[in-house]
This record gives C-alpha cells, sequence and structure tokens, in this order.
C-alpha cells in the first residue's frame, strides 16, 4: 500500500502541498433482515479506495476514488490541489495545525470469535430464533431482527511521514416485537431498537441472548396496548442505561464537538451553546455527580481504535468534570484555537469523506454507592423510562425532548404499574443539574450507536457510550396531546 | 444526531452515497463506468447478470450506479471543506428458487466480478426460501430509459471554481447585510442501470446540485435559504444569499412567547418535513400491509386544498424514469382534496396485493419497503406573500430542525422552529420570536389547512426531492422554548 499512498503524497507535495494525509480503507459488511420470523434478507458489502487530504495556501482540498491505482493517485492527488486551490479564493482565516508525534504502529480490535468466520446458517440460525420467540407471543403483529457485521482495514499515511495499520470489528444485533391495535402502534425492542453493538466479535451476540430475552419484550409490546397513557407533570425519573445513553449522546457528545462550536456545522447540525467563554467560566454543565469523558481506549466501544484519521492516538479526554465543563472533543486545527491539543476526534465515514470531529467513546463514569436497582429502591415517587423511541434537540443542544418505549412507575422505592407513549423534556444544562444520583459499577454498561450523522455530504459514525443509569427530579415528561 | 435512516441503507451504501468499491486491476481489464454513459453502466450490468446466470442463479437482478459528486462547504464566510469523489456500486440480487441473496461491490475486474456471484450463491446456499417470493419483475414494466429532463450537462460539468464562484456569491450577500454565511454547494453526476433476468433493461443519468446556506447576525438572528435544481447553472447563487442576510437580520433581537396552539404559516422548507414525514409513516404499501400505517384508501385527512402525488417525470423536481429494480415510475396520487387515494409499490408489496409495482423499489435487501421520492404537492391560489394577511395572532415558520416521530399512526412529531420564525398580528409580522419546540399531529395539520401559496419551491428531503408550497395552517401546537 505504501506505492500508493507515497505516489500521492509526492504529487501533492510537487504541486504545491504544505500538508497532506492519504487514507487507504478496505470495508466489509454484512447484514440479516429477519421479519415476522422469515429471512428477508442476507446482504454483503465491500468497498475500498482511497481519499487525499492536502493543505494549499492555508486551505483544505480533499478527493478521493475508488481507483487504487498509482495513475489514479496522481489524478486524484492533483484534483485534491486544485479543489484546495478553490477553498483559497474564499479564505479569511488559514488554516493551521497543531504540533503532534509522528504516528507509526498497527492496531486491531480484539476478536474472540471472528465474526467473518462464524458460518452464515450459524448467525441466520440464532436470528430466526430470536424473531421467532418473539413472534409467537400472543397479539404481536410483527418483529424484525437485525444482526450486522462490519470490518474496516485502514491504513493512514501523512506527509511527516506518519504510518498507521489498523482493523476494526464490530458487531450488532437486535430483536423487535411490534403489536398494533388501532391507531395504537407500541414496539419493545432488545436490546435497543436500532440494535446493542460493541466492537469485538460473535462474544458479544453470543452475550446478548436474543433468544433468550425475545418473549419477555414482546409480551411487553402487547401490554403496552392496553397501558394508560403517561399523564403530563412534573417528575422524579430514573433513566435505563438503554435511554440515558442517547441522552447523553445528543446533549454532551454533540455540544462538545469544538467544530460545532467554530460553526463548521452550522447549516446542517447546528452549533452549541458550550462556547469557549464557558470553557473558561468553568460552567456548571451538571450536578456534581456528573462526570463525562470522551475515550477512544475504552474497552468495547465503537469508538475505540488507535489513531484517529489525522494519526492523533487514541486518548481519554474529560469533558464534565464533577457537573463542571472542563473539554472539547477536538481536532489538529481547532484545538489550538482554544489552547488546546487535538483530542483525537477525527474520523472519517470511510474512503471518501473528510474527517470531521465525532465523538469516540463518549461515557458517563459511574459513582460509587448504590447500583441502578439500589437508586430504584430509594425512590419513592418516580417513573423508571427505558428504550429510545424518539429523540429531538434544537440546534444548540438545549430544548430536547425524547421518547421511550416503556415507563414503569416507581412507588416505595418498586418498580410497577406500565406507561405507555413516555415522553420527557427539558433544558440540558437544567436537567443534567438535577441529577441525584448515578449508578455504580454494577450497572456501568457499554452501550452505542452505529449511525450517528453529521456532516456534508452525511456521514455515518460508529460511536459508543458507556453508561451506569442515573435519576433525575422534577422533569416534565407527558408531552403534548393526544 | 442520530440519523432514522439507518435500516433503509445497505451495506454496500453504509460507506457514503454513491455507494463504492475499488478496482486494483490491470488496465485492460477494467470496465470503465461513466456517470455520463448510461449506456457503460448497462453493459456492466448485463455482464454481471450473465455471470450470475452461468452459474446457477435461477432469477438475478442487477443495479449499477455510477458517479462522481462533488461538495464545496463554507462556515464564517469561507470555504472550509471542499471534496470530490468518485465512486461505483454494482448491486447484485441473486436468486435460487426462493431463496435471495444480495452482496455488493465495487471491484468491477474479471477477479471481482466472479468473486460477486459466486460470494452471492453461497449464501443462497445458507439462507431459508422466501415463501411469498413473487419472482423480479418483467420488462413490461420497465422503462425505455432517458427519462426527460433528468441530466444537465452545467451539472456534470461543474468545477470546483463554479462551487467557489456560488459560495463567493452568497458570502457577498451576507456581507453586504453585516452577516456571516454558512452552507454548502454540491453537484452530483450520476448513471443508473438495472438489467435483471426477466428482461428489464433499464438505464439513464441523472444530475442535480443543491446551494444552501443559513446566515447568521452577530445580533442573534438566522436565516435560511435553499435552491435544488437538475441543473447547478440554474442556481441564483447571489438570490440565494440576499434571501437568507434578509431573513436572518429580520431575526434580529428575538423575543420569548409563550409555548402553545397558535395558527401559522409555514414556508416551503419547513412544509417538505410534512411531505417527507407522511411518507416515510404513511404512504408506503408495505407500512400499509404491516399495519403501522396511518392511510386507509379513501380516508380524509387533509382540507380540500391538500393534493400531494409521487411524480418522477415532474420537471420542477429531480426527474427519474424507474426505481432501482428497474421499473417505471408510475404517476400515484397520494392525497386528492385531502383524500387518501393511492400508496406506492414496489415488485414485492404489488404482488401481495395482486397488483403492479408503481416503481417506487429501494436497493435491495429493503425491509422498508417502498418510498415516494418524488413527492410534488399541488400549488393553490393565494399568492405567498398573502399567506400571512390571514393571521389574526399567529406565527411564520421558516423551518423545522431535528423532526422525528412521537406517535407513528397519528403521526405526530416533536422538533424545533430554526433560523427565521416571527410573531405576525393583524396579517403584519411584528418581530422574531425565539425558536419553539413543537409535538403536532402532521394529519391534523393538513386537516387544518386554509391557504396554499400559488408558488412552488424544490426542496431536498429525507430522500428524496420534494416540490411544496408554502402553507396557513389553522392550529400548531408549541409545546416548549429555547433560550435563542
Amino acid at each position: 500500500m505504501t506505492d500508493l499512498t507515497d505516489r500521492a503524497l509526492d504529487t501533492t507535495e510537487k504541486l504545491g502541498a504544505t500538508y497532506a494525509d492519504v487514507r487507504v480503507i478496505r470495508r466489509r459488511d454484512e447484514s440479516i433482515a429477519v421479519k415476522s420470523g422469515r429471512v428477508e434478507g442476507v446482504a454483503l458489502g465491500e468497498t475500498d479506495g482511497f481519499g487525499v487530504r492536502v493543505l494549499v495556501d492555508g486551505a483544505w482540498g480533499f478527493a478521493a476514488s475508488d481507483t487504487l491505482e498509482l495513475a489514479e493517485a496522481d489524478r486524484v492527488g492533483a484534483l485534491a490541489v486544485r479543489v484546495a486551490k478553490a477553498s483559497a479564493t474564499a479564505l479569511r482565516r488559514p488554516v493551521e495545525l497543531d504540533g503532534r508525534p509522528r504516528a507509526t504502529g498497527t492496531f486491531e480490535t480484539p476478536v474472540v470469535e471472528d465474526p467473518f468466520k462464524i458460518s452464515l446458517e450459524t448467525k441466520i440460525a440464532d436470528l430466526v430464533a430470536a424473531d421467532r420467540a418473539a413472534g409467537k407471543v400472543k397479539g404481536v403483529t410483527f418483529t424484525e431482527s437485525i444482526y450486522t457485521g462490519h470490518r474496516e482495514w485502514k491504513t493512514f499515511a501523512a506527509s511527516d511521514g506518519s504510518y498507521t495499520e489498523q482493523v476494526l470489528t464490530q458487531v450488532g444485533s437486535a430483536v423487535e416485537a411490534n403489536a398494533i391495535d388501532g391507531d395504537e402502534h407500541q414496539r419493545r425492542s432488545y436490546p435497543d431498537a436500532g440494535g446493542g453493538y460493541r466492537a469485538g466479535g460473535y462474544e458479544y451476540i453470543r452475550e446478548l441472548d436474543l433468544a433468550g430475552h425475545a418473549e419477555a419484550y414482546a409480551e411487553e409490546a402487547v401490554a403496552l396496548l392496553t397501558a394508560p397513557q403517561l399523564p403530563p407533570g412534573r417528575r422524579t425519573i430514573v433513566l435505563d442505561p438503554s435511554m440515558l445513553y442517547l441522552q447523553l449522546h445528543e446533549s454532551c457528545g454533540h455540544p462538545t464537538e469544538l467544530d460545532r462550536v467554530f460553526g463548521t456545522e452550522a447549516s446542517y447540525a447546528g452549533t452549541s451553546f458550550l462556547t469557549p467563554d464557558k470553557l473558561q467560566e468553568g460552567f456548571m454543565y451538571g450536578s456534581e455527580l456528573v462526570t463525562i469523558v470522551a475515550d477512544a481506549t475504552a474497552p468495547g466501544g465503537m469508538g475505540t481504535f488507535g489513531w484517529d484519521d489525522e494519526g492523533v492516538e487514541a486518548q481519554a479526554v474529560p469533558l464534565v468534570r464533577n457537573g463542571r465543563f472542563v473539554g472539547y472533543q477536538s481536532s489538529r486545527e481547532t484545538a489550538p484555537r482554544v489552547g488546546l491539543q487535538s483530542s483525537g476526534g477525527m474520523r472519517a465515514d470511510g474512503w471518501n469523506r473528510i474527517p470531521l470531529i465525532r465523538m469516540t467513546n463518549v461515557n458517563m463514569l459511574p459513582v460509587p454507592g448504590q447500583s441502578l436497582d439500589e437508586i430504584v429502591a430509594d425512590t419513592d415517587d418516580g417513573l423508571y423510562l427505558a428504550n429510545n423511541r424518539s429523540w429531538s434537540i434544537d440546534d444548540r443542544r438545549l430544548n430536547f425532548q425524547f421518547a421511550t418505549e416503556v415507563a414503569y412507575e416507581i412507588k416505595g422505592g418498586k418498580k410497577g404499574k406500565l406507561f405507555k407513549n413516555a415522553t420527557y423534556t427539558g433544558i440540558t444544562y437544567e436537567f443534567w443539574r438535577s441529577c441525584d444520583a448515578v449508578g455504580d459499577e454494577r450497572s456501568f454498561v457499554m452501550l452505542g450507536t452505529p449511525n450517528c450523522g453529521k456532516g456534508e455530504p452525511s456521514q455515518t459514525a460508529r460511536v459508543g457510550h458507556a453508561v451506569p443509569g442515573a435519576r433525575f427530579r422534577n422533569v416534565q415528561v407527558g408531552v403534548g396531546k393526544w | 444526531m442520530v440519523s432514522r435512516a439507518n435500516r433503509l441503507v445497505s451495506p454496500a451504501n453504509a460507506a457514503g452515497a454513491p455507494g463504492g468499491g475499488s478496482a486494483v486491476v490491470a488496465a485492460e481489464m477494467a470496465r470503465k463506468v461513466s456517470a455520463s454513459e448510461p449506456e457503460s453502466a448497462l453493459a456492466l450490468a448485463d455482464e454481471v447478470l450473465g455471470r450470475a446466470l452461468r452459474i446457477g442463479a435461477t432469477e438475478a437482478e442487477v443495479l449499477v450506479m455510477a458517479g462522481d459528486a462533488a461538495l464545496t462547504r463554507f462556515a464564517n464566510s469561507e470555504i472550509h471543506q471542499n471534496v470530490v469523489e468518485r465512486a461505483l456500486t454494482v448491486n447484485l440480487r441473486y436468486v435460487v428458487g426462493k431463496r435471495i441473496a444480495v452482496v455488493s461491490t465495487g471491484k468491477v475486474d474479471t477477479d471481482g466480478l466472479r468473486s460477486l456471484v459466486n460470494r452471492a450463491a453461497a449464501i443462497t446456499r445458507s439462507c431459508e426460501e422466501l415463501d411469498d417470493w413473487a419472482g423480479l419483475p418483467g420488462p413490461a414494466k420497465a422503462a425505455a430509459g432517458a427519462a426527460a429532463n433528468a441530466w444537465s450537462d452545467g451539472t456534470a460539468e461543474a468545477t470546483p471554481e463554479l462551487r467557489a464562484e456560488g459560495v463567493r456569491a452568497v458570502i457577498a450577500a451576507a456581507d453586504a447585510k453585516g452577516v456571516t454565511a454558512y452552507g454548502s454547494f454540491s453537484t452530483e453526476a450520476e448513471a443508473v442501470a438495472v438489467a435483471n433476468s426477466a428482461g428489464i433493461r433499464s438505464a439513464e443519468r441523472r444530475t442535480s446540485s443543491q446551494l444552501l446556506t443559513v446566515h447568521m447576525s452577530p445580533d442573534g438572528g438566522t436565516g435560511y435559504a435553499e435552491g435544488v435544481s437538475m441543473d447547478a447553472t440554474e442556481i441564483d447563487a447571489a438570490a440565494i444569499g440576499a434571501e437568507a442576510a434578509a431573513k436572518a437580520r429580520a431575526g434580529d433581537r428575538a423575543v420569548s412567547i409563550e409555548a402553545g396552539e397558535y395558527p401559522v404559516v409555514l414556508e416551503e422548507y419547513a412544509v417538505v418535513d410534512i411531505t417527507d414525514m407522511l411518507g416515510y409513516l404513511g404512504f408506503s404499501a408495505l407500512a400499509v400491509q404491516e399495519g403501522r400505517s396511518f392511510v386507509e384508501l379513501g380516508r380524509r385527512i387533509g382540507s380540500d386544498l391538500v393534493t400531494i402525488v409521487d411524480d418522477g417525470e415532474d420537471p420542477n423536481g429531480l426527474p427519474m424514469s424507474f426505481d432501482y429494480e428497474g421499473v417505471a415510475k408510475q404517476r400515484v396520487p397520494l392525497v386528492e382534496a385531502g383524500v387518501c387515494r393511492e400508496v406506492v409499490y414496489d415488485s414485492q408489496t404489488a404482488a401481495r396485493d395482486g397488483r403492479a409495482s408503481t416503481g417506487h423499489g429501494l436497493p435491495a435487501p429493503n425491509p422498508w419497503g417502498p418510498f415516494p421520492l418524488n413527492a410534488v404537492m399541488s400549488a393553490g391560489s393565494t399568492p405567498r406573500e398573502e399567506l400571512i394577511r390571514g393571521l389574526d395572532r399567529g406565527l411564520l415558520v421558516t423551518r423545522f430542525h431535528y423532526t422525528n416521530v412521537v406517535h407513528p399512526k397519528l403521526a405526530i412529531i416533536t422538533g424545533m422552529t430554526r433560523d427565521g420564525t416571527f410573531l405576525v398580528e393583524r396579517g403584519e409580522i411584528v418581530g422574531p420570536v425565539r425558536n419553539l419546540r413543537f409535538t403536532q399531529s402532521y394529519l391534523d395539520a393538513l386537516a387544518g389547512v386554509s391557504a396554499v401559496s400559488s408558488s412552488r419551491k424544490t426542496i431536498k428531503g429525507f430522500l428524496g426531492a420534494a416540490v411544496v408550497p408554502a402553507l396557513r395552517i389553522d392550529a400548531w401546537t408549541f409545546t416548549g422554548v429555547t433560550e435563542f
């Protein structure tokens, strides 16, 4: 591969690039979709190509191709330089990159059972068994189950002599039961609507034991059809990890991305309320129980790697410490503007995309003392909300509204009555400041999402979130009328 | 931002549209496919089809997408990202009896194509039969190709310099008003071809372009404008910049108002979310067959003023003559004068209902079902600027942000307003208001449409492009406020 990367780097240097990097990526994806007990789709996808990113006259250019030939390296390298020169015609602040050590080495996701070596028959049989276990429950209208395996071979080379090779492997799966009666459509999914995902191998799919959980979740989907609507009010809520991770994703992960702060996502995903002055003042983002890190080294996280797509080594960066906002997720370009070093958060969605600041594993750290069950036992009157059903937040990441698949009433420390169509809403920092209990290591679990969208052209990132579950006071629930 | 579209993306496309793949090949073996030459894409599809049938497929379908895509992105009134890509995807649906596999690749040398069909054959040996498999669609439903007005040389030949020129015009309009510009200018040219064993051979070339911008004022106002066209040279960058700049300045020093129920005027940028969401939730035959759609044929869901069709030939949109199964796109009336008339079909959902596909299939495998990619909402008789005259006290909304489904069968959606929300009293704009959260049934909204603008805009939506007017709606439920 060095022939192609060297050729592209040589070409860009000859044409005037002051910095260049090349990523050569091969991806393999496998997916199985089962619907109502039938295998609806088995798909394999392969893609490979390379992307060249250059700085010329302080402006960025990028070009990519799926043709791994030396002549194409020349064409793409030259095109990237031409694109950068066009960028320079509308430039007000030339790009400056922070320093970093030359990156060299290899990284590979630890895998116990290679998901691409497990037979397709086995994977299909496991998924069908789970789907049929959900489908046999009386009252279930239809079921859907998915399995995906993803592997990426990534070579990175830069004009400073950096050269790294990585192999990243991730798997995910889910079973989902849907019950419909009239206008009511209820869903329960295990472990999560989009799937439970980990960096690793098929051992994680076995650990999930979809078939062992499917029936109970399906029964709950049916029970929701006749459950009462969650009434509006201000309540104490306990968020299960299956909801807390997305709350964290939307209201802390995205607003701490420094490119959003500087406006480069303004036209699409928006900006951020966490402006640099709030970093200086030590803005109180949450209660003292709230500590959040972006950790690209976390075991099993979908945002775990050796180096980011700028060659910055994986690291753990504090974002919120004991409630105070203390740091950003950043890049080599953005970090120096607030006096920081890159957090190593730049990732691209394949060879044909430019790296952006993406969440690695944005984790809420556990607090010693109480397990999640003990938090429930310690709650006299509240709601336990699990599994996200709907998500929305404003473009500065302040006003959010989430819906969950299920809400259980908590009375006298015990979970009881079921409510349907649960929603809750709030303002980000008010919500996190109302956190008065966080689970300990016993409920700390790595979750994540494979489809975090950002950027134009659209990019999808695989993101991890390890969370313990937590309790929040005085939260508005039951939004809307119907 | 977590995408709703994750299950609509096939593995090959997961690398990022328009697909990907490689060709590490000797020059004499390479199959050259050009976005401007759909016959080259069809030739490749034919070759893969032949290979699949020769090794034992009883049916096969090959979809080839080859494209050049470029995007120039700007923020803080300067270009900060500028990308160009060329990519090719071959998507093979391989059938043995009722066992079906889908494999995709970008490796189009001899070894790559041989591997593609062999892997597909291996999968069919592992998977179960699909008991109601109805077979691939036949040529009677296929398009002859060459949709009217799907291609523009102006877009296909657009250069980084042309996009930069457009961006500079947007920035100049921002500078003139003392605001800052953030947005993107994209161009895409693509050849799409489908060949299958039932005789379909469809191919065409398509182009699209989009320029969008958010302008932000130092005094807090923000404004949005967008232009979409098959022909990039028709996009008036200066006008788009001026529209967003004026809106941003008009939005300065916004004040809070209480959440509650207000009549609204929705600009086209907001209306596209309604057609998108209803397409996603209800206008698919699969949604109806699974019982998750709000659609019942003959059911009234909108006022008499609401008519929505899906029309792949509408020259105001981004035309396409056939779907990703190669079936000719039919003009499908979804809502006529407020009443549900039809839904869109692909070949499998059509077979279940004993009818023909309407040409709305997505690339296989597609557990989500068919989708209306070319929604067109009829214009009304009210001049656009007259819509707010009908508001005694209400809100003018430029667009929505991050909408999502709260209740699927009632089509209750939550989201935020963004980039220009204004209080209107006695038919006049009083001033800007801070953004609001809404939780609103889009069906109730259609039922409350009391005026439709006589002009329309083409706007890119969730998956396709829609042609929509601005609407006046009698009641809209806002459920929260924010700080800006």
